[in-house]
């Protein structure tokens, strides 16, 4: 069954994916509320893997509920948890459950999370995971055995286009490219005449690029990532602006300016889409995706059961 | 030279693990606890201070020159009633010297310290780990600067995202071990070795409890 998300993809719209993350629980509510917001809003939505190494509900159970409720799913999967044995085992899974889109991450390192003193795998990095997935598509596990049945993947991986220095993460997107990568969601851009630079180079791959779009929520919360999180940039004029937006209306304006970027990204047709990362905010995507204008967007053509009906 | 790096316990671990055990014996090591201020003599005389002062009974101490060396069972040998006397043996060498001292003189040992890594000495006090001796060596692809140990994740194809201004995600003190290779490489015009797509890492280079005979 090849991926809606793949079709969209290859379809030369403008594509737009979004998140949400399972909850620290089993209580299922809250993530249920964004995909029922979010299903036909979006191309397709990515299910976080315990996003900062904060131990919660797996991303495959996510994937599984989105696909349950008629999304389109990303399975986000890091190699930080499991060795390469288990990543394979979950790719068989996904597969036999109908997932078949996936984004490789390295992952941040446990120390960064809720669970300090556990164990950091990293048996394969991001780049290794893709070829993992280009090799189980062969036939193959990579002990060099048969694999009985057949299971295809659309997967994909990031790139933070302002890591400084930039010239080890262009390599490093490279590889990830070289190893299978179909997409690529980038860390947040909030620089476009930067994010326009990268573009002039990465277009020479065959890749799609989706920039990534953090919401901002306020000017603290800007400062707050320019100081600790690696490669965002959010710079002074876009804070200046949060700051300026009346008591009470930061968010508002933090959505205008989200949408006004996707705007210009999507007029001047700097790359193939957009991810929105609305992180603990996801129920505000739909009106990003107004703001930008985006809802003139035509449906695709298929849908799930239109092909299997076939 | 490398050298063993150790961190001495909290004086609430060493008391935890000491509990009851009323009467001991300490012992430092001359070598690399010396080097690192965790186990030379002025170590080994404030620990013994501390614990008289508690009501502990030492019956004696002794700074080895070199814990682990073999030699070390004829070098405690005149010190023998003072370590019958005692009911453990609190040693503040690294591991090595705490299994070799152990090992010969069938007594309970409680280490004071731990052993951090094996390191190399880049500046005074200053120790990097370099080596985590992986029995699968790819020094010659990333221009003699080890991913392996220098990079917190072990990663053999380049950063990860977490990488911010040629520094570590989880520490701005430690360096980006990928940022070092790409300058190291780039000043050698050999870029091209980091990019190729390096493969799974073999983890079993060594099968673990690692063992070596000529």
């Amino acid at each position: 069954m090849v991926s809606l998300f793949k079709q969209a993809l290859e379809s030369g719209k403008f594509v737009v994916t979004s998140e949400v993350a399972p909850p620290k629980g089993i209580n299922l509510e809250k993530m249920h509320h964004h995909i029922e917001l979010l299903k036909d809003k979006v191309d397709a939505m990515n299910v976080t893997d315990h996003q900062s190494s904060v131990m919660r509900f797996p991303s495959l159970g996510g994937v599984l509920l989105v696909k349950e409720m008629g999304g389109e799913p990303i399975l986000q999967m890091t190699c930080r948890d499991r060795n390469r044995l288990a990543l394979q085992a979950d790719l068989l899974f996904a597969a036999s459950k109908g997932i078949n889109n996936v984004l490789c991450l390295t992952g941040d390192s446990v120390l960064l999370g809720d669970h300090e003193e556990a164990k950091g795998v990293f048996d394969l990095d991001s780049s290794q995971l893709l070829a993992a997935i280009r090799r189980l598509e062969k036939g193959k596990d990579l002990g060099g055995n048969d694999l009985d049945g057949r299971l295809a993947f659309c997967a994909g991986a990031i790139v933070t286009p302002e890591a400084n220095p930039i010239e080890p993460q262009l390599i490093k997107f490279e590889k990830k490219i070289e190893a299978g990568a179909e997409f690529i969601q980038t860390q947040a851009v909030y620089d476009l005449d930067n994010f326009k630079k990268f573009m002039d180079y990465a277009r020479q791959f065959p890749v799609k690029i989706l920039a990534g779009i953090i919401l901002l929520t306020s000017a603290p919360m800007a400062r707050f990532m320019n100081k600790n999180v690696a490669g965002v940039n959010v710079p002074q004029e876009l804070i200046d602006e949060m700051a300026s937006a009346p008591k009470g209306r930061a968010l508002e304006k933090g959505i205008e300016i989200a949408g006004r970027m996707i705007k210009r990204i999507r007029d001047e047709r700097m790359c193939d889409g957009t991810h929105i990362m609305a992180i603990g905010r996801e129920e505000l995507v739909p009106d990003i995706i107004s703001a930008a204008g985006l809802t003139s967007d035509p449906p695709l053509p298929l849908r799930h059961h239109d092909i299997e009906n076939k | 030279m490398i050298r063993s790096i150790t961190r001495q316990k909290s004086e609430q671990e060493i008391d935890h693990l000491l509990a009851e055990l009323g009467r001991l014996f300490i012992i430092g090591c001359g070598t690399c606890t010396t080097l690192t201020r965790t186990g030379g003599e002025p170590e080994v005389r404030a620990m013994k201070g501390r614990l008289i002062d508690q009501g502990r009974l030492v019956t004696g101490d002794v700074v080895l020159p070199v814990a682990c060396d073999n030699l070390t069972q004829e070098a405690l040998k005149e010190y023998g009633q003072q370590i019958g006397q005692a009911d453990v043996l609190l040693i503040m060498t690294c591991a090595f010297g705490v299994q070799t001292i152990a090992s010969q003189l069938k007594k309970m040992v409680i280490p004071a310290l731990d052993t951090l890594f094996i390191g190399k000495e880049n500046g005074i006090g200053t120790f990097d780990e370099i080596c985590t001796q992986c029995g699968t060596c790819i020094l010659g692809e990333t221009g003699g600067i080890c991913p392996v140990t220098s990079c917190h994740k072990g990663l053999v194809n380049g950063p990860c995202g977490g990488t911010n201004n040629g520094k570590c995600e989880i520490d701005p003190e430690k360096d980006c071990a990928w940022t070092l290779i790409y300058n190291r490489l780039k000043e050698l015009g050999r870029l091209d070795s980091m990019r190729t797509l390096q493969k799974p890492r073999n983890h079993q280079g060594e099968p673990s409890p690692g063992k070596f005979k000529f």
